[in-house]
């Protein structure tokens, strides 16, 4: 069946929301405006104003909430607008969220799944632009999920609200119009990374909304003969390592493509592990393609110059073949 | 500063590969010492330097192939005081330490497996990195039989005549001269002259041959010099090269310096010598760079002329024929002479035929005055 | 000098000129010159090796006997006794 990532979304949520009566949705125009992204659209007549609740413009003040109604026992789904916004949230998240279960020597968990938008190339300008899921995976204490296929968008919430400890799932601005076939095998998990693409010449490691043009960089370096293995991280915490691992075994060569800044990146994580796990299989220094370090513009052509494209993709390939 | 380049040691040399230095950085060095030995398609050259000074550092590693043209070593003038920091020394080469080698991890590691030296392996990677490529290329090769590897070694210099001789004829509009010169003087004065000497030191008759291209060209700068960009430039000294050909096939022809200048007995030492190092490839720079005109003497192996390839950018070449008894006439008389055939190509854009008429006509009254040579 | 052991020194002197020779292959009444491909360089530094080697003493007037393998052979044999 073909449908769209913003679809995948949906149904992952009415299928939550049909099967647990502890399940709510709660967030800026979920309800009436059926979501920013159209992830809820006619969640509120179907389930009412008590499970799909539109909140005031607090951050801070809604996520909070979710997460006391965790504690007591539901299984809230609070979507925050963009990750920009969740910076007023970062309080709850960090100090409260990710914390409780430590302090409280475990007497206490948060089973609360944070679901936002993140990523540029809509111009939106700075402010609603930025890739900050680097952050978030700096936190011990909860995981970080960034589905990237139809398939994951579709799986990848059940196994979050099934967690005991709170998850967080990025939503690239960009894949909400993807559309294609949603795979019968789309269950699956939140631990592993994904081999999108095999290949024996080099990795592109990548996730999120940067998949999609780092596919499309290994199909124009195939028409050149250049095999390239494309590996989804998915899980942006806990790293998978060891599928990373696997693939620099075979390659003994990467370039890892993250839209968020190069300066203390995901991506520098990923180059820090393979250092740390890989050395003696490299076969020439790690590259990669991030986002410019300045305010993604509002421009549309510096927008574009600012962000991650399949030419510098496969131009970053090429170097570290030599070519 | 002076930067030290691979020189081209023949038209037919594109790159070369390092397989030695014989100085290393701080070593003091004087014009015409050999500081290099490099492999060209035909031998491995000592390659000599063309200035005095002081070698800061050494910028190709042994095992390297690069082009003619690349600096391969950075001196010092000896005026200069100070030793020079290595150029870009901002983070590296503190204590004068040379510059680490980039070998990925990985091609260390396999080089370790497959017991491969990795100081003498051309790098492919980025930056000029040894790769896993390069380290199994080069596997590949050592595991080769040597006979494999000999036959490379000729394949590789016959490309290289072949490339060098399809110029000279695509290039170089020859023409061609005969005389038969009457050599029974020549014959005779030389056996006279060996007669009383010991075996070890006998004159062959190539070298009163040379001697005579030698001194002929004397009168006729237009025939020894280099034919490069349009342009004839004559040579101010006869560098003579000899074309000896290699047991295993193939042809060089490195030079015996100011032929003209040299006596009988010296050219003889010299060309011993040239022989004996061509065969076992350890020729000099200077010698396969500057021959001015090139003598061939393909009559030892019986035919009676040579019409010559001129190698480029040489513009002449002097054939001998075998030396054989012919009926000869003169001055109203039939006589049994040995006579030898000396045959000249030349490059048209240099010299016309009346020239080269006049240049084997000088050749052959030289050799007919043996005691002069 | 044993024939034997004099052949022995010449075909060893021979293989420093032109190390590809196969005693085998060398046909004893033809010119070696032209079998082994010598020219008159080759040729000088074979007589002076046999020189260095034998210490016989071979004038430049005597080269024209000097043509075949068994002509060197029956030459050294008789400047030896």
């Amino acid at each position: 069946m073909k449908m769209t990532y913003r679809e995948a979304i949906r149904q992952a949520m009415h299928e939550a929301l049909a099967a647990d009566p502890r399940v709510f949705l709660m967030g800026e125009d979920v309800g009436k405006y059926g979501g920013t992204y159209a992830c809820s659209k006619g969640f509120l007549e179907e389930f009412g104003p008590e499970r799909i609740r539109d909140t005031p413009l607090s951050e801070l003040g809604f996520v909070g909430a979710g997460i006391g109604a965790a504690l007591g026992g539901l299984r809230p789904i609070v979507e925050v607008m963009t990750v920009n916004f969740s910076l007023l949230a970062l309080d709850q998240i960090v100090n409260t969220a990710a914390a409780l279960r430590h302090m409280s020597g475990g007497q206490f968990s948060v089973p609360l799944v944070l679901r936002m938008a993140t990523g540029a190339g809509r111009q939106l300008a700075a402010q609603h632009s930025h890739s900050l899921e680097n952050w978030y995976a700096h936190i011990p204490g909860i995981k970080v999920l960034a589905p990237a296929t139809i398939a994951d968008a579709r799986g990848m919430l059940g196994p979050a609200l099934a967690d005991p400890d709170p998850v967080v799932i990025f939503e690239h601005a960009q894949l909400y119009n993807l559309e294609c076939e949603l795979p019968g095998d789309w269950q699956c998990d939140i631990a592993s990374a994904a081999l999108r693409r095999a290949g024996t010449d080099i990795s592109l490691i990548t996730y999120g909304g940067s998949l999609p043009k780092a596919l499309a960089a290994a199909d124009q370096l195939a028409a050149e003969s250049i095999n390239v293995e494309v590996i989804d991280l998915r899980v942006l915490r806990p790293l998978d390592t060891a599928t990373i691992a696997a693939s620099l075994r075979k390659t003994h060569k990467a370039v890892v493509v993250d839209e968020g800044w190069k300066s203390g990146s995901l991506a520098a994580e990923v180059m820090a592990r393979i250092l740390e796990d890989c050395f003696f299989d490299l076969d020439a220094p790690v590259a990669r393609v991030c986002s410019e370090e300045v305010p993604i513009p509002y421009a549309k052509h510096m927008e574009e110059a600012a962000l991650p494209q399949v030419p510098k993709i496969v131009a970053a390939v090429k170097q570290v073949l030599g070519k | 500063m002076i930067e030290f380049k691979l020189p081209s040691l023949g038209a037919d040399m594109d790159e070369g590969k390092l397989l030695e230095w014989k100085v290393g950085p701080g070593d003091t060095v004087k014009k015409g010492q050999v500081v290099a030995i490099v492999d060209t398609s035909k031998a491995a050259v000592d390659v000599e330097i063309w200035c005095d000074g002081v070698v800061q550092e050494l910028l190709v590693q042994p095992g390297e192939t690069v082009p003619v043209g690349t600096v391969l070593a950075i001196l010092s003038a000896p005026g200069d005081s100070l030793p020079l920091p290595p150029p870009g020394a901002g983070g590296r080469g503190e204590g004068g330490a040379p510059p680490r080698r980039p070998i990925t991890p990985a091609a260390r590691r396999r080089a370790k497996e497959l017991g491969i030296d990795l100081d003498s392996m051309p790098a492919s990677g980025p930056g000029g990195a040894v790769t896993i490529e390069d380290v199994e290329r080069a596997a590949a090769k050592v595991s080769l039989p040597r006979t494999a590897a000999a036959s490379d070694k000729q394949a590789e210099m016959r490309m290289a005549i072949a490339a060098a001789m399809s110029r000279s004829k695509r290039e170089i509009p020859h023409y061609y001269l005969s005389e038969p010169v009457a050599m029974r003087r020549a014959t005779e004065w030389l056996a006279k002259a060996n007669e009383g000497k010991p075996i070890t030191s006998r004159l062959l008759m190539a070298v009163l041959q040379l001697k005579a291209v030698a001194l002929a060209l004397k009168q006729f700068p237009e025939m020894s010099g280099f034919y490069r960009d349009n342009a004839f430039q004559p040579a101010a000294a006869a560098h003579i090269g000899v074309a000896i050909s290699l047991r295993q096939g193939g042809l060089i022809a490195p030079a015996i310096h100011d032929v003209g200048d040299k006596t009988l007995e010296q050219l003889m030492l010299d060309l011993t010598d040239l022989v004996k190092r061509a065969r076992s490839g350890s020729l000099r720079s200077s010698e396969m760079s500057d021959p001015t005109i090139t003598v061939t003497n393909l009559g030892e192996q019986g035919v009676a002329a040579v019409y010559g390839v001129i190698y480029p950018p040489q513009v002449a070449l002097v054939g001998f024929g075998r030396i054989a008894e012919q009926p000869w006439a003169e001055h109203g008389t039939l006589t049994v002479m040995p006579v030898a055939t000396a045959s000249l190509a030349a490059d048209h854009r240099v010299s016309d035929g009346h020239r080269g008429a006049l240049f084997l006509a000088e050749l052959r009254d030289l050799l007919q005055q043996p005691e002069n040579l | 000098m044993e024939e034997k052991e004099l052949r022995a020194v010449v075909i060893a002197t021979l293989k420093t000129i032109a190390p590809e020779v196969e005693e085998g292959d060398l046909r004893p009444d033809r010119p070696l010159r032209n079998q082994v491909d010598l020219d008159s360089m080759d040729w000088l530094n074979f007589l002076i090796g046999l020189h260095e080697k034998l210490k016989v003493d071979i004038p430049e007037a005597d080269y024209a006997k000097l043509v075949t393998l068994g002509d060197v052979l029956d030459y050294l044999q008789k400047k030896l006794k």
